[in-house]
């Protein structure tokens, strides 16, 4: 197998969605060649970061303001006979 | 080397029933989908669009957009795809509307090679993250992710922030299946390059490499 097949696998390997048999070709690949071994490493854990990080996390006042102002708006909808209601 | 573990969702059983009450005029059955998933819409929105304003009137647009349009969801997917779907198109208008000269496109023909082929391969430290605070350390995340084209980063943000399926994440963009999984494979090689010089193992022990102000990753 070449590095530029292993990276093509790279994103099905990391979700864990193939065969057993691409699976193991796939590993006896990582098992010599360290480039490879690296680039699926420091991917993984770019992963794992950012899923870690909470970004953007809704700050408690404005997740207030914001839900009553969608609240707001849809009973203004509903009094006005909204579309996405049935009579 | 293992396989990532999928983030667990939310068992969704009452949610169709919340869905039907809220379509019979039941405001305070769609207030309950509003409070299971403001946070993610947030989060969603706020990645596309890279500004906080934008991203709350997205989140509030989303969920009056899918208010009205309740009649239309059929039940054929989650209730969750539908409202990202919505809220994606939402977002990708703020940013279009933002952004006139750029034009922003999921379909965008997206160039197939080259520029996801690793061009620095270095090892990084076992935990490269705890080199930083956690305040650095959202900086570099931010900056870094911002430098993504719109297509790769809401893809990212679906399937590894989020944790959709492959299929639900092609079900809420309308791209294919295999479309999804080759923006998702360019937009983890290029995170991944972007992040080397943050977490690469260094030589000395010389203390964390700070990120440079001004230094963007555009």
């Amino acid at each position: 197998m070449k590095c530029s097949e292993f990276l093509r696998e790279l994103t099905d390997y990391l979700d864990g969605v193939m065969d057993a048999g691409t699976k193991s070709e796939l590993e006896e690949h990582l098992a010599w060649c360290h480039n490879c071994y690296v680039v699926c490493d420091t991917t993984k854990k770019t992963i794992e970061i950012y899923r870690d990080a909470q970004l953007y996390e809704l700050p408690e006042d404005l997740e207030t303001r914001l839900r009553s102002a969608i609240a707001t708006k849809c009973q203004q909808r509903r009094k006005a006979g909204p579309e996405g209601t049935s009579s | 080397m293992g396989a990532i573990q999928p983030k667990v969702s939310e068992p969704a059983t009452d949610e169709l029933a919340l869905v039907e009450a809220a379509k019979a005029g039941d405001v305070g059955a769609f207030e309950e989908l509003v409070r299971r998933y403001d946070r993610n819409v947030f989060r969603i929105a706020q990645h596309i669009t890279q500004n906080r304003e934008d991203a709350e009137d997205v989140v509030q647009d989303a969920f009056f957009k899918a208010y009205s349009n309740l009649n239309q969801f059929q039940g054929q997917s989650k209730f969750y795809t539908w409202l990202v779907r919505i809220a994606v198109n939402e977002a990708l208008m703020k940013l279009r509307r933002r952004r006139p000269e750029r034009t922003v496109s999921l379909d965008e023909d997206v160039k197939t090679e080259d520029d996801s082929v690793p061009r620095e391969v270095a090892d990084w430290s076992p935990n490269p993250e705890q080199q930083y605070t956690q305040a650095e350390l959202r900086e570099i995340l931010d900056r870094t992710i911002h430098g993504l084209p719109a297509t790769f980063r809401t893809v990212f943000v679906l399937r590894d922030v989020e944790g959709l399926s492959t299929e639900e994440t092609a079900e809420a963009l309308d791209l294919s299946v295999p479309a999804v999984k080759s923006r998702l494979l360019r937009a983890r090689l290029q995170l991944r390059e972007r992040l080397n010089k943050y977490f690469q193992k260094r030589e000395r022990n010389d203390g964390p490499q700070r990120p440079r102000s001004g230094d963007n990753n555009q």
